[in-house]
């Protein structure tokens, strides 16, 4: 198997068997890998619920660029990159057009 | 002191002691629970059900080897319908994709499989049964075939670290997405064997290494969990993250314990989920309240910078080797017992190779 490398130009989902909900007892959102509990904060919390398979991660960046417009669009940018690289290292996450 | 106690992460649910292999590091305790003892599967449905209502998030179905019991399936559907994220631990010697195709459609998402050593001559050695290997890599197979993600555990000693690349190597081989090396752990079977695994300074340190060197190799192909053995360690490991903080685990018979040793520690009284909910022996029980957060502890932790950080190390490992299951662990080396450790790396250094293999009393 080849890392997954994100770029703008990626399209991904949650690999399966990936659980992201809502926990009632802690009220907050998880994550559950093999063996992980992730607590992803609220701006990761934000990029996952923008992340369903389809749409590409520069569309991703646009999204969030128009909502928080005082920010550059670079750091957004780079911002969204570098976690979703970080989650995808952790096997978190698998590509949207195939398989 | 008394602040609030947070609700479990995690339930290990050892649904069995028995077991096809005999390794010799076995986690299970010296006295094992007999088939005839293990809560049937109405009481492990009501187990599941109050974890969850608990606020455990995720269930390890364990042992001995869980595979021996029918109703496995049965449980992992349960855990699903309590919203229960669940994994599997086994040592892959029982059944295979036939059994698998099951669990998966009952709702399990992961296998962790054992691996003895990397090749089927060692393997069997240290299992203590012929073919267990052979039978190992053709579940690894069938796990994969069925689409769950797989982890290979790998628990090293003196006689197999030599072997940890191979190893390695075999979970890239078998697409596994997570390998956990583990050195071994000195409770019950294990200490019975301490002088045969042990692990001299030299081996450590080649193992270490190369974990550093194959992890950064194989970023995004490879995850690699590695446990060092805490007695080269200077201070204790934060044993289950501290104790009644994250994790309970419920044995074959249905005690209620924070870690799968804590049986061990002869004078704690120790609560069976008969005796009453989940919540409450979480909450209320003296087992669970008795080392949990930093009151109870006496110097050198009581004043120490890092009694929140590793929590005065392991509670059963105290016992095991001071007597006193309150005392700092004797791995720490500000523990007034720590001469205990001292010794024992001494003597890993003259070789030793026949194990005690793990068996009913
Ligand atoms: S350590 Fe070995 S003997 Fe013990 S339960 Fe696991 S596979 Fe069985
Ligand atoms: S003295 Fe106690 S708290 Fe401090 S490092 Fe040692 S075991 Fe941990």
């Amino acid at each position: 198997m080849d890392r997954l490398v994100v770029s703008a130009a990626s399209i991904l989902r949650l690999a399966p068997h990936i659980v992201f909900r809502f926990d009632e007892t802690r009220q907050r959102w998880i994550m559950m890998a093999p063996e992980r509990l992730m607590l992803p904060d609220e701006q990761a919390v934000e990029i996952l619920q923008l992340m369903d398979g389809q749409t590409g991660v520069g569309t991703i960046i646009d999204t969030l660029a128009a909502r928080y417009s005082q920010a550059p669009r670079e750091l957004i940018a780079r911002d969204v990159t570098a976690m979703l690289q970080d989650l995808a290292d952790k096997g978190v996450l698998a590509d949207g057009v195939t398989d | 002191m008394a602040s609030r106690i947070e609700p479990p992460l995690a339930l290990l649910a050892e649904v069995t002691h028995r077991c096809p292999l005999r390794c010799p590091y076995c986690s299970n305790p010296i006295e094992l629970d007999r088939a005839s003892h293990e809560l049937p599967e109405q009481e492990w449905r009501r187990v599941l059900t109050q974890a969850a209502a608990l606020g455990v998030l995720q269930v390890h179905f364990s042992g001995g080897e869980p595979m021996v019991r029918r109703d496995l399936a049965a449980l992992i559907g349960e855990a699903s319908r309590c919203g229960l994220y669940s994994n599997l631990i086994t040592s892959g010697t029982l059944g295979g994709e036939r059994e698998l195709q099951t669990f998966a459609a009952a709702g399990l998402k992961h296998v962790q499989l054992s691996f003895q050593d990397s090749t089927s001559n060692g393997g069997d050695r240290i299992a203590g049964l012929p073919r267990a290997h052979e039978k190992k890599i053709a579940f690894a197979k069938a796990v994969r075939a069925v689409g769950l993600p797989l982890t290979l555990n790998v628990v090293v000693h003196r006689q197999n670290v030599a072997g940890l690349a191979e190893m390695i190597e075999m979970a890239v081989a078998l697409q596994a997405r997570r390998i956990e090396i583990a050195h071994v752990q000195y409770y019950g079977w294990a200490l019975a064997n301490r002088g045969a695994l042990l692990p001299t300074r030299e081996q450590l340190d080649a193992a270490t290494g190369l974990v550093e060197t194959t992890r950064e190799r194989l970023k995004g192909v490879l995850t690699i969990d590695y446990v060092v053995p805490d007695y080269y360690a200077v201070r204790p490991k934060s044993c289950m993250n501290g104790w009644g903080r994250q994790f309970l685990n419920v044995t074959p018979a249905g005690k209620v314990v924070p870690c799968h040793a804590a049986q061990t520690i002869a004078d704690l009284v120790v609560p069976s989920v008969r005796d009453g909910s989940l919540a409450d022996i979480w909450y209320h029980s003296e087992a669970f309240n008795r080392f949990r957060g930093t009151g109870w502890m006496p110097e050198p932790c009581r004043s120490c910078d890092r009694r929140e950080i590793d929590w005065g190390g392991c509670r059963c490992q105290a016992f095991l080797l001071a007597g006193d299951a309150s005392r700092a662990d004797p791995v720490c080396s500000l523990s007034p017992d720590h001469s205990i450790i001292e010794t024992a790396r001494q003597e890993a250094q003259s070789l030793s190779h026949a194990f005690a293999y793990r068996h009913y009393g």
